[in-house]
């Protein structure tokens, strides 16, 4: 896992290494200018030499000026590498999610998609900008003080073991007390981004029902719980800076009535024991340190673990990238095909269907007949279980998957605008669309009408999700952008439920007239919108249950007389 | 890509601190003053503490030396008395930290609750116009940095300000001519870290916007994912990525680098400073022949030390403090937008028997409207359309008016549902009018379809019934008060919305449906389930009605949806019902029962319709023909159909493909 994340460091490697190093010539620097203060004062000021103090100020000022370029650097390094670490991070996540399947996409919610690429890759970010930074600092500083007091006064130096060993169980224990509380709270956050977005999204029946009040009522508890296990957790860590204190004084006491005596037998200097008062700071510094950034690294964990679980995971689809890329025609044959979303669970069965080039087919049922499902296989939205499934006579697995769906354009059912303009959104059907090729599919769409009333045309806004248009403009601009594609197969999922029968009349006559050729699959509620199919197949229940014309099932079909008298009553009295 | 909405360019991070700083401590004075004294406490403590080991060493160490069968009991008291002093010290610092804990998340609590307040009473407009990952930001990023300011940042400041108040005090005192080339450095190093941090605070507010975009942009595309796959425009989505991606790096970068630099100056201007200090103090202990020691001269330079170190300290604690005022102002400038507007003083009361006003629901409501509100305002558009329609309004009898304790006039007018619109011009944004001199009324349990092609402007009428948005000019009343007289919460009461789009909440089905009425009991929450007709597919799942939603309804067909919402809608039994019918994306089976149950909900009330369908549009009372935000044709069907205008060839045109 730390080898998936660190390995994103890539170009930014020298500067992740350069970072630590060039830290280190400042800690050098830190440890020199004291020395040099020192002796100027000790051995400059004392004795009125001036001539000292003018070599030994030099001395500092290149110093000075060492640590002022090994600080800048540092700091620009480590900048330069743990913001290019984090973008590789977010730009590999967002390359694997983007090359997802739809499979894929079931198996992680959307939620936690956004979150793993947003805050927790901020918390690595974090973490990785400390790391380069402190990791090296604080053990190596460790180490050196340690050596430095064992050379000094060995015996005192049994002072630090037992001060080193209370301060790491010190951690231990905090650690311990306070994971699940932090644990916690960061679950807390999921509810509490829950009830914010669904305010976002509700904000028109919340103020509806006047329910503000209920909505701050379910913020304020899920805000609560944030507060209450962070407090929690934050109240432990609280004491955790005072009893280090407390062990650090503790060591002065010691060490100074330790060194007393052992000064007093002549085995030690004054000046010596002054040295391991300095070192002891370090020592205890360091290891609070080195503890922090384990602490740090423990709270950034299960980001890195969120992270490295999508850039792991497999795809679940193979593209076919080699595959044929160009689909012959529109035809579309189904042969005993099952398809199951979860093992042993058949939403099809033995599905069998062929639907000619050109062909005008729709497709109707209730609720959970397999609709859907039945369309999303020709575009390989998914794979089918078990069966075969040919476009233009050539086995959809057989193509690369990119020439497949450019061919076979669907309009899904819950489909989405992006913020942009009308044009750009168009665009996703044809990059280098001309604004004529434009114009002429939203006639045929009975978009054109609405979009050149607007001031700026196709280049209006579109505000995210495209809020600002109504559900059928949103649906009829969807349709033109399905169109730009200039697709083989058109496949509308309910496409036009939110426009009113007569432009849904007119958008059909549209694409029967002016695109020839095309197949189109319709599935469809209204029975008017797919009437004059050339086939219509009922589904039910994961099954195809009859197929045939208008006419024919008309005659044959029970059900779908039903229907067709159920939704004419309305207009005969 | 999302459009985020920037405050005004000229940020303040002085008055954005301030505003910090009240909500953080006002009225938390004693908590103020113990943290000063803890900080007091424990910087003394300090100071007393690095000077402790020396007067150890001379006082108990160095004469020791040799001495056989020593005294140690002064060193031992000594060390005891340091011992209390350092003890108390750790104790402040404990209480200070634990208290610290509290105040911060206290106030983070706050804040997000304020702006959660806040961001409910904002108009629509505002949440049509700004990015949902942006204001999500706000609520975890946002704070979380301001979290961290507030816990650590603040005190450190406090520290370091105080102590380089103590130590200059003291700087003072040894030698002025030295203060003085100390001031000459604290002016060279404001100067500089100032310049780093204008530049830093400016990348920090780039880093902040592009984060915003990016973290927008992943937002959208993910939720559209399936869009992308079916265009085949992943890589072209992941170039625009790129774009925004590398836009925040260099942000961060920057943004971080010179952060990051400003210790590192501050620190070594301290250096330079050391050294000029040295070199001033030297000449003045030479030529002033005694007046100034040596010994002053290496006082000064230890107290010139961590005069700097301080002042580097407040250097690197900008860093962080300028994070969060960025944030802070990010919240700031939400909580600053207008709210919607809501001046009404008529509010809805249940009347008794009798009339009068009573706490217990009776079912009977009627708005209280005090002397100064004008009625009837738009009463003469029943004249103009229907003459034969119109009376005057009735005189109001004196003896209705009553007097309240403030002595304010007051009346009760019964709530029945008669809604007029006069001369109604609406634009979404100023200068573009959508809707023009819409004028229309309906009389108490009328039913009003809006029928024209899509974008004709339905739905944006029905959004101005209960003030989504504002008018921009005529007038609407309601029972003859002016909507912009009622209280807004009240007038929404007493419309139910069934919109378009169903928005459920994660929760139980149960807890859906009371949404309408949150009080309601079991039973009334399952009769209005079994007049929506959505009992039977209820209890079809696995937990009937405490089954859990979650995700906006996952799992729930269209029409389940769209039944959960008009159960809803009937619980809360409101006078008056906008509907905006969507029925046709759900099988029929299920269309049947939607039908049905919105048949049953419309009855004895008024309703306003944006019709789908022709049954609905068949038996409504009035039939509004819509064009380009005008109404173009009004009637009944059959008066309609007389005419053969715009809803005869739609007419025709529908019942030819049905």
């Amino acid at each position: 896992m730390i080898k998936t994340l660190f390995s994103r460091v890539r170009q930014y490697k020298k500067y992740a290494i350069i970072t630590p190093i060039s830290m280190i010539g400042e800690v050098a620097m830190e440890v020199l200018i004291p020395t040099l203060m020192a002796l100027i004062i000790d051995k400059g000021v004392a004795n009125g030499d001036m001539a000292y103090i003018w070599k030994m100020s030099l001395y500092l000022v290149g110093a000075a000026f060492m640590a002022l370029t090994f600080g800048v650097l540092s700091a620009r390094m480590g900048a330069t590498a743990s913001a290019g670490f984090a973008t590789n991070l977010r730009h590999d996540i967002y390359e694997k999610v983007m090359d997802f399947s739809f499979k894929d996409i079931d198996r992680f919610s959307v939620s936690s998609l956004i979150t793993r690429m947003t805050t927790d890759v901020q918390n690595v970010q974090n973490s990785f900008q400390m790391a380069i930074r402190m990791a090296f600092r604080s053990p190596v500083m460790l180490i050196f003080a340690i050596i430095m007091v064992i050379r000094n006064g060995s015996e005192l130096a049994a002072v630090f073991a037992i001060a080193i060993p209370v301060i790491i169980c010190g951690i231990i224990l905090t650690f311990s007390l306070t994971k699940k509380y932090f644990e916690r709270a960061f679950k807390g956050f999921d509810k509490f981004n829950r009830v914010v977005q669904e305010n976002l999204n509700g904000i028109r029946t919340v103020k509806a029902y006047v329910r503000e009040e209920v909505e701050e009522d379910k913020f304020r508890e899920s805000a609560e719980n944030i507060k209450y296990n962070f407090s929690k957790g934050q109240k432990i860590m609280a004491a955790t800076h005072p009893v280090i204190m407390l062990i650090s004084y503790t060591c002065m006491i010691a060490i100074s009535y330790l060194g007393a005596k052992i000064i007093n037998v002549g085995n030690m200097e004054t000046g010596e024991l002054m040295s391991i008062y300095t070192y002891t700071g370090q020592i205890l510094s360091s290891l609070i340190m080195t503890g922090m950034i384990i602490i740090m690294f423990s709270i950034s964990w299960p980001s890195m673990k969120r992270i490295a679980e999508v850039l792991e995971s497999e795809i679940s689809m193979d593209l076919n990238e080699d595959g044929i890329k160009s689909v012959p025609d529109g035809s579309v044959s189904f042969k005993n095909v099952d398809f199951a979303y979860k093992e042993g669970k058949n939403v099809l069965k033995n599905i069998n269907l062929d639907i000619k080039s050109g062909e005008t087919v729709g497709i109707l049922g209730t609720t959970g007949s397999g609709k859907t499902t039945l369309i999303s296989l020709i575009a390989r939205l998914y794979d089918v279980t078990s069966g075969s499934l040919c476009v233009g006579g050539i086995d959809v697995k057989d193509y690369n998957v990119h020439a497949l769906r450019d061919a076979v354009s669907v309009v899904l059912q819950k489909n989405t605008l992006f913020s942009g303009t009308i044009a750009e959104n168009l665009r996703w059907g044809d990059m280098n669309g001309s604004l004529e090729k434009m114009e002429e599919v939203a006639k045929h769409a009975s978009a054109f009408g609405f979009i050149s009333e607007k001031e700026n045309g196709f280049d209006s806004r579109v505000e995210q999700g495209g809020s600002n248009f109504s559900g059928g403009q949103k649906q009829r601009l969807t349709i033109a952008r399905a169109l730009m594609k200039e697709p083989k197969i058109l496949i509308l999922d309910d496409s036009t439920s939110a426009v009113d029968t007569a432009t849904d009349r007119s958008i059909r006559e549209a694409l029967n007239k002016s695109v020839k050729g095309m197949t189109k699959i319709i599935i469809s509620q209204r029975i008017s919108s797919i009437e004059d199919a050339d086939k219509i197949v009922i589904m039910n229940k994961g099954e195809i249950e009859a197929v045939g014309t208008h006419d024919e099932l008309i005659k044959t079909n029970e059900a779908y007389r039903d229907l067709y008298e159920t939704q004419t009553r309305g207009a005969n009295g | 890509m999302a459009k985020m909405k920037m405050g005004p360019k000229a940020k303040n991070p002085v008055k954005t601190l301030k505003r910090v700083l009240k909500d953080v401590f006002k009225g938390r004075m004693i908590i103020i003053a113990f943290i000063l004294l803890s900080i007091i406490v424990t910087s003394l403590t300090t100071v007393y503490a690095s000077n402790f080991i020396g007067k150890f060493i001379d006082s108990f160490v160095e004469p020791m030396v040799g001495v056989i069968n020593p005294d140690w009991s002064g060193a031992i008291d000594a060390l005891v008395k340091y011992g209390v002093v350092v003890g108390i010290s750790v104790i402040f610092s404990y209480l200070q930290a634990y208290i610290m804990v509290g105040v911060s998340q206290g106030s983070i609590f706050k804040i997000r609750n304020r702006m959660f307040k806040h961001l409910e009473k904002l108009p629509l407009s505002y949440f049509d116009q700004n990015a949902h990952g942006s204001l999500m930001s706000r609520f975890s990023n946002d704070t979380d940095t301001l979290n961290q300011l507030i816990s650590n940042g603040l005190i450190h400041l406090i520290q370091a300000l105080l102590t380089i108040i103590v130590v200059f005090l003291a700087l003072i005192r040894n030698s002025w001519q030295l203060t003085l080339v100390v001031f000459a450095f604290i002016g060279i190093t404001l100067f500089s870290t100032g310049t780093v941090a204008k530049k830093s605070s400016k990348y920090f507010i780039n880093q902040q916007r592009s984060l915003g975009d990016v973290n927008g942009f992943i937002e959208e595309m993910i939720n559209g994912q399936r869009v992308v796959k079916v265009f085949n425009y992943e890589e072209k989505s992941k170039k625009d990525f790129d774009v925004l991606n590398e836009k925040l790096r260099v942000a961060m970068t920057q943004a971080n680098s010179w952060a990051g630099s400003m210790g590192p100056i501050s620190n070594n201007i301290g250096n330079l400073q050391y050294v000029v200090l040295v070199l001033v103090g030297a000449s003045l202990a030479v030529g002033s022949s005694g007046a100034y020691t040596i010994g002053a001269l290496a006082a000064f330079l230890q107290l010139s030390k961590s005069f700097s170190n301080n002042i580097g300290q407040i250097a690197n604690q900008m860093n962080s403090l300028l994070v969060a005022l960025a944030g802070a102002e990010r919240i700031y400038e939400l909580e600053d937008v207008e709210v919607e507007e809501n001046n009404g003083t008529v509010t809805l009361v249940n009347l008794d028997k009798d009339g009068n006003e009573c706490s217990e629901k009776t079912g009977s409501w009627g708005w209280k409207i005090t002397r100064d509100i004008v009625l009837n305002d738009a009463f003469s558009v029943k004249r103009d359309i229907d003459p034969e329609l119109f009376s005057e309004p009735e005189s109001v009898d004196e003896s209705e008016w009553k007097v309240d304790e403030n002595g304010k006039e007051y009346r009760y007018v019964p709530l029945k549902g008669e809604v007029i619109m006069k001369d109604v011009d609406f634009g979404y944004v100023p200068d573009k009018t959508v809707l023009h001199d819409i004028s229309l009324y309906a009389t108490p349990g009328q039913k009003i379809a809006f029928v024209g092609s899509t974008g004709a402007g339905k739905t944006t009428i029905t959004n101005l019934l209960n003030r989504f948005y504002n008018i921009k000019d005529g007038a609407i009343t309601f029972d003859g008060v002016n909507i912009k007289d009622i209280k807004l919460e009240d007038l929404r009461h007493s419309l139910g919305m069934i919109l378009q789009e169903t928005n459920l909440f994660t929760g139980t089905i149960k807890d859906n449906i009371k949404y309408g009425k949150l009080d309601a009991t079991d039973e009334e929450v399952e009769r209005a389930a079994k007049l929506a007709n959505a009992h039977d597919f209820i209890m079809m799942m696995p937990d009937g009605y405490d089954t859990l939603i979650e995700n906006n309804g996952e799992g729930l067909s269209q029409g389940q949806r769209q039944l959960l919402s008009i159960a809803r809608a009937a619980i809360a039994d409101p006078p008056v019902l906008v509907m905006d019918e969507a029925t046709s994306s759900i099988d029929t089976h299920t269309e049947a029962l939607v039908q049905s149950g919105m048949d049953k909900l419309m009855e004895g009330r008024t309703v306003f319709v944006i019709a789908h369908r022709l049954s609905t549009v068949r038996n409504s009372d009035a039939i509004m023909v819509l064009e380009k935000g005008r109404i173009i044709e009004r009637g009944t069907h059959d008066s309609l159909i007389e005419d053969e205008g715009v809803y005869y060839n739609l007419y025709t045109g529908a019942f030819e493909l049905s």
